[in-house]
């Protein structure tokens, strides 16, 4: 079970909310204080595109973050409600197309998510997307008998 | 903690100074004064990201879109920044290659290309 889980209606304003919970979950799970600014981002980045797929796709269900402290590490799942299509599955003359602005944003949202996070899933099928990020966490100091 | 947004003009050039987090919320708020600065004439803008806090895509998107805009017009879009941390977003995405970034206002104001 997740130490913490957030439902938020997709609309921007909740974003930062999602990044403040997230960011004190990690901390309190013992992720490094350097890194702490990286998952803030790394989230954010996440919800900021769960909200956009949602609010493109007319979609009113909320945006669903996980916080999982797991031993020695620390996960976040970010899950929207947007379905699409088999990854790899484009329309005809999409490839190569001109990519409006909406996917460019999408985009690079992937970008900072995967040049910040060295343990990233993004999954997507018919009831939605996921995109699972994972940082390793510094175990509290041994007690000696 | 919100967006804070001044403008201040030194010679040709128009300083936009942000303050507080830049994502998918604030964003369109920046963009609408990059958008009006534009459309009144100033096409030499320095942004002065010392006051910020936060930065995503979403920002990211909206300088480049401000940086497309002012090109339009034979302009420039320089920013100013020393945080490591708002730095590495632009690393990490290609941006300091698109982008001049200087370490003070007064630096962005003197440069030419």
């Amino acid at each position: 079970m997740a130490t913490v889980e957030l439902r938020f209606s997709a609309l921007p304003e909740h974003v930062r909310t999602a990044r403040l919970v997230a960011a004190a979950v990690a901390r309190r799970a013992g992720v490094d204080e350097a890194v702490l600014d990286e998952v803030r981002l790394a989230v954010g980045e996440a919800c900021t595109r769960a909200v956009g797929l949602h609010q493109s796709g007319g979609i009113t269900a909320p945006v669903k973050v996980l916080l999982i402290e797991e031993e020695k590490q620390f996960s976040i799942e970010v899950g929207d409600e947007a379905p699409r299509s088999a990854p790899g599955d484009r329309a005809p003359g999409a490839a190569g197309g001109d990519l409006d602005a909406e996917t460019e944003e999408d985009e690079m949202g992937l970008a900072v998510i995967s040049g910040l996070v060295d343990d990233v899933e993004v999954t997507a099928g018919e009831h939605g997307g996921l995109i699972r990020m994972t940082w390793p966490t510094t175990p509290p100091a041994a007690v000696l008998p | 903690m919100d967006l804070s947004l001044s403008t201040e003009t030194i010679g040709d050039r128009t300083i936009v100074r942000v303050g507080g987090e830049i994502d998918v919320y604030t964003a369109p708020k920046l963009r609408e004064q990059l958008v009006e600065l534009v459309n009144d004439g100033s096409f030499h803008l320095v942004v002065d990201m010392e006051g910020v806090d936060f930065l995503d895509s979403t920002g990211l998107g909206v300088l480049v879109g401000g940086l497309k805009r002012v090109r339009a017009h034979e302009g420039s879009l320089r920013l100013v920044c020393n945080q490591e941390r708002i730095l590495k977003i632009f690393r990490i995405t290609g941006l300091t290659k698109v982008f001049p970034i200087h370490t003070s206002v007064e630096e962005a104001v003197a440069a030419t290309d």
